[in-house]
């Protein structure tokens, strides 16, 4: 980002960078004055920024900690009225050796997979939107494309209800006029993870197409020109300049996209099950939730909420270092 | 004279728009059809005979959706929730970002340290559930306004762009004329970053519009809760509008009622929808620019 040059935000008022001293004496920095006086000269700032760290240290820190339930027995949300006592791993044995714990990590895996084969949709859309040259045609495009972010999950859901309602959707209306029998897709089984992996991809795709289009932005013209004075075509330049040029960019997002293996999408993958579509759509995270909130069973939730963020974060540091040996870039 | 590869880019250039057009129609036209279809016959819509532009034209549903109680109430509720947790947003995030951003903010790093630290690690649903539980806050109007008033990614953007318009010299002689912390903050600091307002406002109000989670889990009043909740309960717990009692009423009232919904859902979805793809194109700018700074940054 080169937001320090190019006066942040464009319209934004600037100040000139030399701001006479009425003493003409050397600014006084941190380095030449002793700890304590710097704070104390500054005190205010520490004012500013305790209701932040209060706030994070409530809703952030205190669940942290709260983890501890998943070592314990007997957790109510009473505390007078019970005391938890330590039983170790219990509940993580538990887990892993009960009956759904296959079937839950192969629908976790298979939706998250499914999701990662379009991972490349966005970079070809930026790649697309940035070889573009009517200003006009692109910002157009972009902005379309980048509208159903803005659509809430629970609309997303709706709108694929209403869609493939097997009485009055559209989509099976056009089934029945082929004189096909209409498929009830909320109903099925097997349609739940490709509802889910496109719904998703129709709202991110412009989203993270915008993250690739700011570091192509950077791309050297010179190095574009050369190609085309090599007798590049369009698809060539695109293929051989601008994809080397934002390797490391998707690298870190497909790292972070990787983290996240069996924590996506909780909260639409909730929306759209039902009774029907548990056997494929029944995920750990939809779990969590169904067996801590509802049925009250918060030490084991917990303990299983903890063991998917377990695995999420050995992933991430796995394909981290993965990444960092064979082409130098890193998350950390 | 005509190249071998101008011919190669014209044919690149074809296919390329080619694509382009079609990502714009998948991506607009379902949001064009829900439009279209909330306004037509909705004999049409379930005929299948509305594709391209609303026949038979009418609001009966919009008069149904504004009529419905509960929608409004949702409504309101969804409006109260997001502009309050914008507002204590901003008071908690723009003062903290604004000391990080200083030089001479002795022990920034360690604070940045502790705020970057639970973008990686956090305690999962149930821990959370249970603070929010012995908080008291269940069934408050709080636990859909505070939770997420500060986020870390917004502190980083916004210290980000302090640290970029606001020139360290600036402050220094302010504070030779005797300025404080707080007043070279609130005057000088606050005045020049409507920008920065704007795009934390903008990630609260997006967030908290379209959030429904926090709300099943800790809202049961249905008096309270936000638009999606009530949108979730119509359209995806397909219940009646209203849900008034369906005994005692004819068969005739209860597909009477049926159709009501299903002609409502439509224009439920479009006026759920409408607000945040009303004002988005406008301010698209500052969203992009957020996503950037925090992206590269973060």
């Amino acid at each position: 980002m080169k937001a320090g040059q190019s006066g942040f935000l464009g319209g934004g008022r600037s100040f000139p960078s030399v701001v006479k001293r009425h003493d003409g004496s050397k600014p006084v920095r941190g380095s030449g004055v002793s700890l304590s006086h710097s704070i104390f000269r500054n005190w205010q700032l520490y004012l500013f920024i305790l209701p932040a760290v209060a706030h994070i240290f409530i809703f952030k820190y205190l669940p942290i900690y709260g983890i501890r339930i998943a070592f314990t027995d007997g957790f109510t949300l009473d505390p007078e009225l019970s005391a938890p006592l330590w039983n170790n791993f219990a509940h993580f044995l538990r887990f892993v050796h009960s009956a759904f714990f296959w079937n839950l990590l192969r629908n976790t895996v298979f939706i998250s997979l499914y999701g990662l084969v379009l991972f490349p949709v966005p970079i070809i859309l930026a790649l697309l939107l940035n070889s573009v040259t009517n200003e006009w045609f692109k910002k157009t495009v972009q902005m379309a494309t980048y509208a159903p972010y803005f659509i809430s999950s629970v609309v997303v859901v709706s709108m694929l209800l209403v869609f493939l309602s097997p009485r009055n959707g559209v989509v099976n209306t056009f089934i029945k006029l082929l004189g096909q029998a209409p498929v009830n897709f909320f109903a099925e089984p097997a349609w739940g993870p490709t509802l889910y992996v496109l719904s998703d991809l129709w709202q991110t795709a412009g989203y993270n197409a915008i993250i690739y289009l700011a570091a192509l932005s950077t791309v050297d013209l010179s190095s574009r020109e050369a190609a085309y004075c090599d007798g590049a075509n369009r698809f060539q330049i695109i293929w051989h300049v601008d994809l080397p040029w934002i390797s490391s960019t998707v690298l870190i997002l497909f790292l972070l996209r990787v983290g996240q293996m069996l924590s996506m999408g909780f909260e639409k993958i909730l929306l759209m099950q039902n009774d029907l579509t548990l056997s494929t759509m029944e995920v750990i995270s939809t779990y969590v939730y169904k067996s801590g909130i509802l049925n009250g069973q918060y030490d084991y939730a917990t303990a299983v909420g903890l063991i998917q963020a377990g695995v999420d974060f050995l992933i991430l540091v796995t394909a981290n270092s993965i990444a960092k040996k064979v082409s130098g870039v890193s998350l950390w | 004279m005509v190249s071998r590869r101008s011919v190669q880019d014209r044919l690149y250039d074809a296919v390329f728009n080619v694509i382009l057009v079609l990502a714009l129609l998948i991506a607009v036209y379902p949001l064009y059809y829900v439009l279209i279809a909330s306004v037509s016959d909705s004999t049409l819509v379930s005929g299948g005979e509305i594709t391209l532009y609303p026949r038979g034209i009418n609001f009966e549903a919009y008069k149904f959706v504004f009529q419905d109680r509960s929608i409004m109430r949702g409504y309101l509720n969804s409006l109260f929730y997001a502009a309050g947790q914008t507002v204590i947003s901003l008071i908690l995030t723009l003062p903290a970002a604004y000391a990080l951003s200083r030089r001479d903010f002795r022990g920034g790093r360690l604070f940045m340290l502790y705020f970057v630290v639970t973008m990686y690690f956090s305690g999962g649903i149930i821990p959370f559930f249970v603070v929010i539980r012995r908080l008291g806050l269940i069934d408050s109007v709080w636990s859909l306004i505070l939770p997420n008033a500060v986020n870390v990614f917004n502190i980083i953007v916004a210290r980000t762009f302090f640290a970029s318009t606001i020139p360290g010299e600036l402050w220094e002689s302010a504070q030779l004329d005797g300025c404080t912390n707080a007043r070279f903050f609130l005057r000088i600091v606050l005045p020049v970053s409507g920008a920065l307002v704007s795009i934390v406002a903008l990630f609260n109000v997006v967030q908290n519009w379209n959030a429904f989670f926090h709300a099943m889990l800790f809202i049961r009043d249905l008096a309270k809760n936000p638009l999606q909740l009530i949108l979730r309960r119509i359209i995806i717990m397909n219940e009646i509008a209203s849900g008034d009692a369906s005994i005692g009423i004819s068969p005739e009232e209860l597909i009477r009622r049926r159709q009501i919904s299903d002609l409502m859902k439509y224009a439920l979805i479009v006026v759920a929808a409408a607000p945040l793809l009303i004002v988005y194109p406008f301010v698209q700018k500052y969203f992009v620019k957020g996503v950037m700074i925090g992206s590269v940054k973060g």
